[in-house]
């Protein structure tokens, strides 16, 4: 689909081509007839988002764990307009009208992100109809979108949101060296994908090293489909489509030289494909890569440095601890599970001290769940890992071991801006907790997104129902 | 199972001289002084107790008792000491690695037949490092049993203590159930359809069991079987014109099954589903357990009628299936209130150590935290038939004793001394080893950034 696009294309190349173009208007005459200039829409299933009615709220008396590392006790939070208007220790005036909680014995933070779920590309009931998360067939699927395969009505959302989920990170799997794009949500109700996609984050794409790429194509039994069967094989196969991808885009560069120029040029071939790929070596995509192995990770790193791109994070990474060192000198977060190991080889070497070791290796680490029942529980992976570094003498706070929550991962997803802690001008996306959320006994009492409540566990109209849920058994029980 | 001390020594010695693994001590007279302790799962607290072990076995737990002389002291002042707990559904010892790591035997091959006579204890390897993984986290004991066959019986399983150095020391009561799964993916994999799969499972057990009481069609239940029930009957006669087969494991685990001594576990989520395995169970008389149970709580009350026992992952709420469509972390909760004894399962084998953690989010969704350490403890002791010697901290019961560092069930305590049949436990496992070697990153000298 060409997109011919001055006024209406959106991304941060149109702007230079309408300068550019407007440069050539002016001398127009002068040259040769040229056809319309071909601009690529880098947004073209925009969000649609609206935040969720909301009154301004304060919560008072409440400990607050910022998610910056600061802890605050008999603190006041004020929501207004969707944004943190005000927060720190002592009172803060309500503002008349507004809805005023008192915090007392309960603990504010900011919503959890999950930089790693598959919620609504592998929905629930995981049928073999709802399997959306692998286009399995080519290894290199840069041009599927998690977007597409999203289905907003899996009960997962609304479960997530009971474990204080605001935001999250939808993902292809990882059947493929390259598994297509990710789409960053908020925690909402929506009709279509569009009506949860987060406004202005960066798209996210997703990479795999190891085992389950070479496995889906290698099978592992001599009887090689396709490549890659080996973990040599897939690194040639992520160099080869950086190569595809770096002469892609120096064919588009030179058509706008070109059509600067004033030459009557034709675009390149378009390849949705290479979009991608070439997003991410423009700096607009973000990489995340499904990467196990301390081995796997440190090839990586070679890979992007010789194709001159970033990986935001390592997905899984169990081996993180091995290599923290090199992970914070080269700026990549590490997505870690609190303590899942040894179900496959490239996972044997999980400990439990992978996450706080990571931290304190000054490394970017993240607490997340690829999983809908572990996105439920974040704060308790966060507390197990705290606990785990703790106890070989790791000084740790709870409002250091926040940070692997919520500041992290918005870092990682490029939306840190507007979300992740609590500082006054950021998005309202908070949770009040019944007691301290580093308890196995403490549930999330109410969700804030854009300071609209998304759950509350004392309000059963704000439990969400999924579509799917009306008229059956389970439908509006407590979950 | 207490002579399995004596032996469990020596073969400790043993093996301390050939792997530095090994974290069984020598068994030996211990005092846990001064801890709070809960000797009746949940219940039976004891302030500031000493809990005298001596050859394996416990010997008292008074409050605030004398220490015999000659007993090593382990001060539990401040924390809070349980009997290690068990874990009601593992594959522990079966296989080191999951996937593609060719050491699994959890799985029989798609062409295996007598899928009801499996014994776990072929397979079992003592030293498989999941076992220390889990048993430093206080969970002492567990179940482990198959978890996939060529069709929808599992075979057997066997309770197992975690520590220990050779299968007959670990494997502490084998035999004692054999599974079925009834649930929606077996109803596929198995006749396509629960109409066939059922009448399937009910030619197996009309032809196994005992012929005495299959003489007439009196005992017929209209509402099971029905066609298939004919189709039976013909089978028998056939059958005992024939000469006796030489039985298979399957059919002796059968025959133990309508004997008694052995009980039907079967897996089973949807609320009909479980009706009908209610139904089965009245038809034959013989004793059953459930386990997954997603939609259990729906029909608690048949359940608790019948002394259905449950087996249950607290954590289960997604409508993960069309028959898991109720789904409710609350299932523990409300079996409990309506009288069914439940008992926990964990997430999955290399997290069998986060039993505990899912027995606290029970607690978190409603069910009381003594009931929630019961259904770690002396339910599954008694579900599972080893109530004899564990599940409760009482004068002669195996010494399996864990000293926490504050309330089991939170995510952010630890067991700061384990007891596995009175012999303590070093704190080690092939991850400890790991975290050690990596707490500072080990590099060359000449390293450069």
């Amino acid at each position: 689909m060409k997109t011919v696009s001055l006024l209406t294309s959106a991304g941060k190349r149109s702007v230079g081509a309408v300068v550019a173009l407007a440069a050539l208007l002016s001398a127009c005459d002068a040259r040769q007839e040229q056809g319309e200039f071909v601009d690529i829409n880098r947004d073209p299933f925009p969000s649609s988002y609206a935040a969720l009615a909301s009154e301004t709220t304060l919560i008072t008396n409440v400990t607050i764990l910022s998610g910056t590392g600061e802890r605050i006790e008999g603190g006041s939070v004020l929501m207004a307009g969707g944004k943190i208007t005000a927060v720190g220790a002592g009172t803060i005036a309500a503002p008349d009208g507004a809805r005023v909680i008192d915090g007392t014995g309960r603990w504010v933070t900011p919503g959890i992100i999950d930089v790693h779920s598959h919620l609504g590309v592998y929905a629930s009931p995981g049928t073999g109809s709802h399997s959306d998360g692998n286009e399995i067939g080519d290894p290199v699927t840069a041009g599927v979108w998690a977007e597409h395969s999203l289905w907003p009505q899996d009960p997962g959302f609304g479960r997530a949101a009971a474990g204080g989920v605001t935001v999250m990170q939808l993902l292809p799997g990882s059947a493929n060296l390259v598994g297509g794009r990710s789409v960053v949500i908020k925690n909402v109700p929506g009709r279509v994908a569009q009506d949860m996609k987060f406004p202005g984050a960066p798209y996210g794409m997703k990479m795999a090293c190891g085992e389950n790429p070479k496995r889906v194509y290698g099978s592992g039994n001599n009887n090689v489909s396709k490549r890659p069967s080996t973990r040599m094989g897939n690194v040639h196969g992520y160099r080869q489509a950086w190569a595809d991808a770096q002469d892609y885009q120096r064919r588009w560069d030179k058509y706008e030289r070109d059509y600067s120029a004033g030459k009557d040029v034709l675009p390149p071939a378009r390849s949705l494909r290479m979009d991608t790929l070439a997003g991410v070596l423009r700096g607009d995509v973000k990489v995340h890569m499904h990467c196990y192995r301390a081995d796997d990770m440190g090839t990586m790193l070679d890979v992007m440095k010789e194709f001159g791109y970033q990986i935001a994070s390592f997905q899984h990474a169990v081996e993180s601890y091995k290599i923290a060192d090199k992970l914070a000198e080269n700026g990549v977060c590490s997505a870690m599970w609190a303590d899942w190991y040894g179900f496959k080889m490239e996972a044997y070497d999980g400990i439990r001290e992978n996450i706080p070791f990571v931290h304190n290796a000054g490394a970017c680490a993240i607490v997340h769940s690829d999983s809908s029942s572990g996105i439920q529980r974040l704060n308790q992976e966060a507390a197990k890992a705290l606990a785990d570094g703790r106890k070989v003498g790791l000084d740790i706070s709870k409002a250091d071991a926040w940070q692997w929550l919520s500041l992290n991962p918005a870092k990682s997803l490029g939306i840190e801006a507007e979300t992740g802690s609590l500082e006054v001008g950021k998005n309202a996306d908070l949770v009040l907790w019944s007691g301290d959320p580093f308890s196995v006994y403490t549930k999330a009492d109410i969700t804030f997104v854009d300071g609209a409540v998304i759950f509350d566990r004392a309000d059963k109209s704000k439990q969400r129902v999924a579509d799917f849920e009306l008229g059956h058994v389970g439908e509006g029980d407590v979950k | 199972m207490r002579k399995i001390n004596s032996l469990g020594v020596a073969a400790a010695i043993l093996a301390l001289a050939s792997t530095s693994l090994t974290s069984v001590a020598l068994a030996e007279d211990v005092a846990v002084t001064g801890g709070t302790a809960f000797t009746k799962g949940g219940s039976g607290k004891v302030e500031n107790a000493t809990i005298l072990m001596s050859d394996g076995v416990i010997v008292s737990v008074t409050a605030g008792g004398d220490v015999p002389s000659g007993y090593r002291t382990v001060d539990a002042k401040g924390k809070w000491v349980t009997v290690g707990f068990m874990a009601s559904g593992s594959t522990l010892g079966l296989g080191e690695v999951g996937s593609w790591a060719d050491n699994n035997d959890s799985r029989t091959g798609a062409k295996y037949k007598d899928t009801i006579g499996l014994d776990v204890a072929y397979s079992f390897n003592p030293r498989n490092t999941v076992i220390a993984n889990t048993r430093i986290e206080g969970v002492t004991r567990a179940v482990t049993q198959f978890s996939g066959t060529s069709d929808n019986w599992r075979g057997s399983g066997a309770v197992i203590q975690l520590a220990g150095s050779d299968v007959a020391d670990m494997i502490v009561h084998n035999k004692g159930f054999i599974r079925l799964s009834v649930d929606e993916g077996a109803a596929r994999g198995n006749g396509g359809s629960r109409s066939a799969m059922w009448a399937d499972i009910y030619k197996k057990l009309d032809a196994a069991k005992p012929k005495d009481e299959d003489e007439d069609d009196k005992s017929e239940d209209k509402s099971e079987g029905k066609d298939g029930e004919k189709a039976d009957s013909k089978d028998d006669k056939k059958a005992d014109k024939k000469k006796p087969k030489k039985k298979s494991e399957g059919d002796k685990m059968l025959d133990a099954l309508f004997a008694g001594t052995v009980t039907l576990q079967v897996s089973v989520h949807r609320a009909s589903d479980i009706q009908q395995v209610i139904a089965m169970q009245k038809k034959y008389g013989f004793k059953v357990m459930l386990t997954g149970a997603r939609e259990a709580w729906m029909v608690a009350d048949e359940l608790a009628a019948a002394g259905i026992a449950v087996l249950l992952n607290p954590l289960d709420n997604l409508p993960s299936r069309f028959d898991m469509l109720a789904s409710t972390g609350q299932n523990a909760e409300r079996l409990q209130a309506a009288g069914v004894k439940i008992a926990f399962l964990p997430p999955d084998t290399y997290q069998t150590r986060l039993v505990v953690q899912n027995a606290g989010n029970a607690v978190a969704m409603g069910l009381s935290w003594e009931a929630a350490i019961d259904a770690l403890t002396i339910n599954p002791a008694e579900i599972f038939g080893v109530s004899d010697h564990y599940g409760t901290m009482a004068a002669g019961m195996t010494a399996d004793i864990v000293v926490w560092d504050g309330d089991p069930l939170e995510v952010m305590t630890s067991p700061d001394a384990v007891f596995i049949g009175g012999e303590q436990i070093e704190l080690v496992s092939r991850q400890t080893l790991l975290r050690d070697r990596y707490k500072e990153i080990p590099r060359a000298p000449g390293f450069k950034k």
